[in-house]
């Protein structure tokens, strides 16, 4: 196979720092004796050479994939890098004393790019979460999800109550008046009585444009008393059918002013038929 | 250079980044457009002729930079000979700047400086350190502190 060794050699003597370097002692093959080399860990690259001040690497042990571990051997303060396969080589290495064994095992234990990946990618969610933590109001505990009964997953709510937080944002209400006119600094009577007339007019516009509806419609008996219904719901206290435009601003006087109107235009209507 | 020819097989059969047929010419003059299976895995680009389970050869993507080359192909070029150029032809704008994007984002040095500005943001942000999780915040290769390498041509980005 071919390799860009030029690049690589270059890789392994540019200036930027190194991951770690040093002496470590390496067994030549099976049977072969150590040779003490200079070593020179950079990402997931173990470069060697002849002796330290060399210019180009004797050789590089590509690091992924590999495991690390302690080994009895002849020399002292052995570790292996080992492959998996089925005529994968084992690397055998000895340092010169016990720190430097313990940092190299650690080193390059830690050296893939497949270990450094999971890293970055556990720490940007750790950035994305602190990031929506900082500009939102704290989240709710989320669902924990129960073993899967027949194929689907149940939900299970915690049985915590749910953290207290900001009350929910008001429905979205249409703005007849100007926020700031002249009913801004008013008493709460005016401003009832001002939302209230529009209101009024506002429903009654639409009450005519159901009443044309239903005079058309020839199931309108149905619709009437489902309208009806409809109506006698949206006005009871509390209640709000969720059209900005026809939300009651009070409770029960409205409410009862308009279903007596809707009674007297259903009225009419039935009796038209 | 010796090198673990073994494992680098082993490693061109591992799961890809991105893998795809492209049209490859390589760093010699008169070299001719091929059509070659390109696989990215880890910081390797590797590249096999189409009927072939073995590589024809491998690229380490460390200290390159990845350059746009009309009408819709790449090139890759190292950092100690910027002359010598791996062509790459993608059959659309799209694939070549899925493929760039890739590249640049594939070297060992690109996701280490990415570690560091995530463990820098956080501890900004919590005044904690997220690698003390992993029992790695003192690994040298992840210290905080003066910028690695000096051209920012040498680390993959054009």
């Amino acid at each position: 196979m071919k390799l860009n060794e030029r690049s690589l050699a270059f890789y392994a003597t540019c200036d930027t720092p190194v991951d770690n370097s040093g002496f470590l002692y390496k067994k030549g093959g099976r049977h072969a004796a150590y040779h003490r080399r200079w070593f020179v860990l950079r990402g997931n690259m173990l470069f060697y050479f002849e002796d330290r001040a060399s210019r180009e690497p004797v050789g590089v042990i590509i690091l992924e994939g590999c495991t690390v571990e302690l080994v009895e051997a002849a020399e002292e303060f052995a570790f292996a890098v080992r492959f998996a396969g089925a005529r994968a080589r084992t690397y055998v290495l000895a340092a010169e004393n016990q720190a430097a064994m313990e940092g190299w095992v650690k080193a390059l234990s830690r050296a893939s790019f497949d270990y450094l990946r999971l890293v970055v990618r556990e720490l940007e969610q750790q950035l994305a979460a602190v990031r929506a933590g900082d500009c939102a109001p704290p989240p709710r505990r989320a669902p924990a999800l129960a073993p899967k009964e027949n194929g689907c997953a149940c939900a299970v709510w915690s049985a915590e109550p749910p953290a207290p937080g900001p009350p929910p944002p008001l429905p979205p209400r249409r703005r007849v008046s100007e926020p700031n006119g002249p009913l801004h600094a008013a008493s709460f009577v005016r401003l009832h009585q001002q939302y209230g007339q529009e209101v009024r007019a506002l429903r009654s516009r639409w009450l005519r444009s159901r009443y044309k509806g239903l005079l058309l419609d020839s199931k309108k008996r149905h619709r009437a008393a489902w309208v009806a219904q409809w109506f006698s719901a949206a006005f009871s206290p509390g209640c709000d059918p969720g059209d900005p435009g026809l939300s009651p601003t009070s409770g029960s006087l409205h409410g009862a002013c308009f279903s007596l109107c809707l009674c007297l235009c259903l009225s009419l209507c039935v009796s038209h038929e | 250079m010796r090198y673990n020819e073994k494992e680098l097989q082993a490693l061109s059969r591992q799961p890809a980044e991105l893998a795809a047929e492209l049209g490859m010419r390589g760093p010699k003059k008169g070299s001719v457009l091929k059509r070659r299976l390109v696989k990215l895995v880890v910081n390797f680009l590797f590249y096999f002729r189409t009927d072939e389970a073995e590589p024809v050869g491998a690229l380490l993507l460390e200290r390159c930079r990845i350059t746009q080359e009309e009408p819709s192909g790449f090139s890759i070029c190292f950092m100690e000979d910027p002359e010598r150029k791996y062509h790459f032809e993608c059959c659309s704008e799209e694939q070549c700047q899925e493929w760039m994007g890739a590249l640049r984002r594939a070297s060992y040095e690109f996701m280490r400086r990415s570690l560091i500005f995530y463990r820098n943001e956080i501890q900004k942000m919590t005044g904690k350190d997220p690698l003390e999780q992993f029992g790695i915040s003192e690994e040298a290769r992840f210290q905080l502190g003066a910028p690695r390498g000096g051209n920012a041509e040498c680390i993959g980005f054009s």
